[in-house]
């Protein structure tokens, strides 16, 4: 009966679609937070007490800005949308351990504040976050980056004690391997021996590069979990070994050794500063390797992983712009 | 082997085991009928009986000489009892015949359409789509005489989660599915027919394949949101797109709902009009089942029918989930398109976002649509009232399934924001 009150509850109206699938903004945040996880705690593991400080300034520093920044905007809060957690993750990963502290707040700060909110947050920003605040402590203070001691603190310890800090200072087996190259056109070392350190231990370089064997881990995670295209990882590191070995240098050395990993699974696969499209996506990964294997091999330093993904984020919208689907229907019409 | 479906889609949980297994059972005559006299994409029928008037099952009391309409037919005998606007569905006042039911109803009787041809026949029938479209079935009978309509599609694939009705009726009645077919097949000259089904029904198809007489394929689908819109299952079968703005004839096909055909074949066979349909009552009722209702029933009383709500009740939808509108108010009729009633806890709808979600640009909706538009980009310039903008990127192809909103992760009402787009297009002329 239709007078009856139980048949007159309070009833919702919208328009279709009712239903909604259960991914959420949030979700896929933590699902790329636990794909880099394991790399991150291993990272803390081999190199010790910087690296958890690293971790703790910058993810510290990212959420901090954030919240600060809506408070001051009079906005709503957006910490749990989760994203500024990944662009905290991710800068504690391109940063060297050794890193005074105030850079990797200074870093957070300028990933978040210039990187994101100043577009006008989550969804609106050109550039990846995180390598927006990774370029700016590299360009801002390259002396000081040079001078670093480039091993993670146990190793420190253990050096200092044996040769003093010059010993410990200065290149890395990228940046050396890059330098005979260039005196000599080979090598001072194989190649191939350095693969299973870059792959599970390695102690030179930023967090991301102790462990390329558990970030392509979790890259397959996400790829798995349907959250990242298989596009943008495929291009970038294939082009990236395929340049490396046409330029006369060990593919897989080159695709392990500095940020490519990270980048490529993590960085240049970011939704919002990448395209959308298909194709646009392949071409996108195929650009940042290029631009990466040029920059390794004949720009001013080994490491241009992150000037690569920010030139590619860069043109990412005109790359969509060139690869929007024909829509369903639109068929060459012979009669007209 | 499932055929690979189209490009796109997604795959919501089904939700249909609540139903999948109910026969079919009559809802008993309820105490009045309000029956609108527009049930059908169209002209709306013009009232032909007045109040005080007695009906006969079967009687026609509404119809109109359009083109593109079909007549409407009292389910009962009884007497008319009003006649005025009344809510309907969709959420329009229509004009509605209340009709109130004699004490004693012999409902294998009525008074049969005035023999005809097939055409003839379905129109005074009045037969539409029972999909939920309810565009007259007649009109498609008669496609343009220079388009060569070689297949025949009947869509059982009911992708749309929750509604198991058209299930039903191909396993209880496979023969007057094919033989419905196979009218429509003669009547137009297609050489080929064919019963696409999801593989989620499987009975379904055995049944049909059963049933199936030379020259009816039954083939299995990739169970896939929205398969079962017109265009991607022509696509399914004939790999081919319907131009823009085009007729599915232009692409050699004519598709028809599973339940029409039998409707068309108790038309044609024995001169039955359209008075009742099957209907899936589901979610948050305590007897969820398939009913076959007379059309005019109320909602109200179907679903007090159905043993009432049981738990927490946020939404009634009319129809599924992905495509039907919610219901403000239960006292609205069934109609000709009504496929399903489902009743959605407040737990169980996509919640609702205040204010300007940002586009994270995943690309799941781009990726989802079936119709290749970039959802996200359509959104973005209604959301501005940039019409030209959003006109580049072709709002009017938009074919409203909803797979772009049901798969955003920061819950952007995308289709919401098309469905603007799409009205402020086209009503600078532009063509659908």
């Amino acid at each position: 009966m239709s007078d009856s009150t139980e048949l007159k509850p309070r009833l919702s109206v919208a328009s279709s679609p009712h239903i909604g699938a259960t991914v959420t903004c949030t979700n896929i945040m933590l699902w790329v937070v636990v794909a880099l996880a394991p790399a991150s705690i291993w990272a803390m593991v081999s190199m010790g007490w910087p690296a958890v400080q690293m971790f703790v300034l910058c993810i510290g520093s990212a959420l901090g800005t954030e919240a600060a920044w809506n408070a001051i905007a009079k906005k709503p809060q957006t910490l749990l949308d989760g994203s500024a957690l990944v662009t905290g993750v991710l800068l504690a990963l391109c940063m060297p351990p050794m890193l005074p502290w105030w850079m990797s707040v200074a870093a957070g700060f300028i990933s978040i504040a210039l990187g994101k909110m100043i577009f006008g947050g989550l969804g609106w920003n050109l550039f990846n976050p995180a390598l927006v605040g990774r370029a700016f402590v590299l360009m801002s203070w390259a002396g000081v980056l040079s001078k670093l001691p480039n091993k993670g603190w146990f190793k420190t310890i253990d050096v200092v004690g044996a040769g003093g800090l010059d010993a410990i200072s200065g290149a890395t087996r990228l940046a050396i391997a890059s330098a005979d190259r260039a005196a000599a056109g080979g090598y001072g070392f194989n190649l191939a021996s350095q693969y299973q350190p870059l792959l599970w231990r390695n102690l030179e370089g930023s967090l991301g590069e102790v462990s390329a064997g558990l970030l392509i881990l979790g890259g397959l995670v996400l790829l798995f979990k349907g959250i990242i295209d298989w596009r943008i990882p495929a291009g970038y590191i294939g082009t990236m070994g395929l340049l490396s070995w046409v330029f006369g240098s060990d593919p897989i050395f080159n695709v392990l050794a500095g940020g490519v990993v990270l980048g490529a699974f993590f960085m240049a696969t970011d939704y919002v500063s990448s395209p959308m499209t298909k194709n646009g996506k392949l071409v996108y990964g195929i650009g940042c390797g290029v631009f990466n294997a040029v920059g390794r091999f004949y720009g001013p330093a080994p490491e241009s992983t992150t000037f690569a993904i920010l030139f590619m984020n860069g043109l990412a919208p005109l790359i969509d712009k060139m690869f929007i689907p024909r829509t369903f229907g639109w068929v060459k019409r012979n009669e007209e | 082997m499932s055929k690979a479906a189209f490009r796109g889609g997604v795959h919501p949980p089904e939700h249909k085991e609540q139903t999948s297994a109910s026969a079919i059972e009559w809802m008993p005559v309820p105490a009045r009928l309000v029956i609108p006299m527009s049930q059908h994409l169209g002209a709306p029928c013009a009232v032909q009986v007045a109040v005080g008037d007695r009906v006969r099952r079967g009687q026609v009391i509404g119809s109109v000489d359009a083109m593109v309409s079909a007549p409407i037919h009292s389910p009962v005998d009884g007497e008319v009892a009003a006649i005025g606007l009344s809510l309907t569905a969709g959420g329009m006042r229509v004009q509605c015949v209340t009709v109130t039911p004699d004490a004693e109803q012999n409902l294998e009787a009525f008074v049969p359409v005035p023999a005809g041809d097939v055409r003839a026949t379905v129109r005074a029938a009045g037969i539409v789509g029972l999909g939920g479209a309810a565009f007259p079935s007649a009109v498609k009978l008669s496609p343009p005489k220079d388009m060569n309509v070689t297949t025949v599609i009947l869509n059982g694939c009911e992708c749309e989660p929750y509604l198991t009705c058209d299930h039903r009726v191909m396993v209880e009645s496979p023969e007057r599915v094919v033989a419905g077919a196979r009218i429509i097949a003669e009547a137009i000259g297609a050489s080929r027919v064919v019963i696409g089904v999801e593989e989620n029904k499987p009975d379904a198809i055995a049944a049909l394949r059963e049933a199936a007489i030379e020259g009816v394929e039954v083939s299995s689908l990739v169970t896939r949101y929205p398969q079962g819109a017109e265009k991607q299952l022509i696509w399914a079968f004939l790999k081919a797109e319907v131009p823009h703005g085009k007729l599915p004839a232009a692409a050699g096909a004519l598709v028809h709902n599973v339940a029409t055909a039998a409707a068309i074949a108790d038309a044609v066979e024995l001169r039955k009009p359209l008075t009742e349909r099957v209907v899936t009552v589901t979610g948050r009722v305590a007897k969820p089942g398939n009913y076959r209702v007379l059309l005019g029933t109320l909602v109200s009383d179907l679903i007090e029918f159905a043993g009432g709500f049981s738990g927490g009740v946020g939404r009634v939808i009319a129809g599924g989930p992905m495509t039907g509108p919610a219901l403000a108010d239960l006292d609205v009729p069934i109609a000709k398109g009504s496929s399903g009633i489902v009743v959605l806890g407040p737990d169980e709808i996509a919640p609702l976002v205040e204010g300007d979600q940002a586009c994270i640009r995943c690309g799941r909706c781009s990726e989802a649509c079936p119709m290749f538009l970039q959802p996200y980009l359509i959104a973005t310039h209604a959301n501005r009232r940039d019409w030209t903008t959003a006109e580049i990127f072709h709002p009017v192809d938009c074919i409203e399934c909803g797979v772009c909103s049901y798969s955003c992760p920061t819950r952007r009402p995308l289709l919401q924001l098309i469905r603007l787009a799409k009205a402020a297009v086209m009503s600078k002329g532009a063509k659908l």
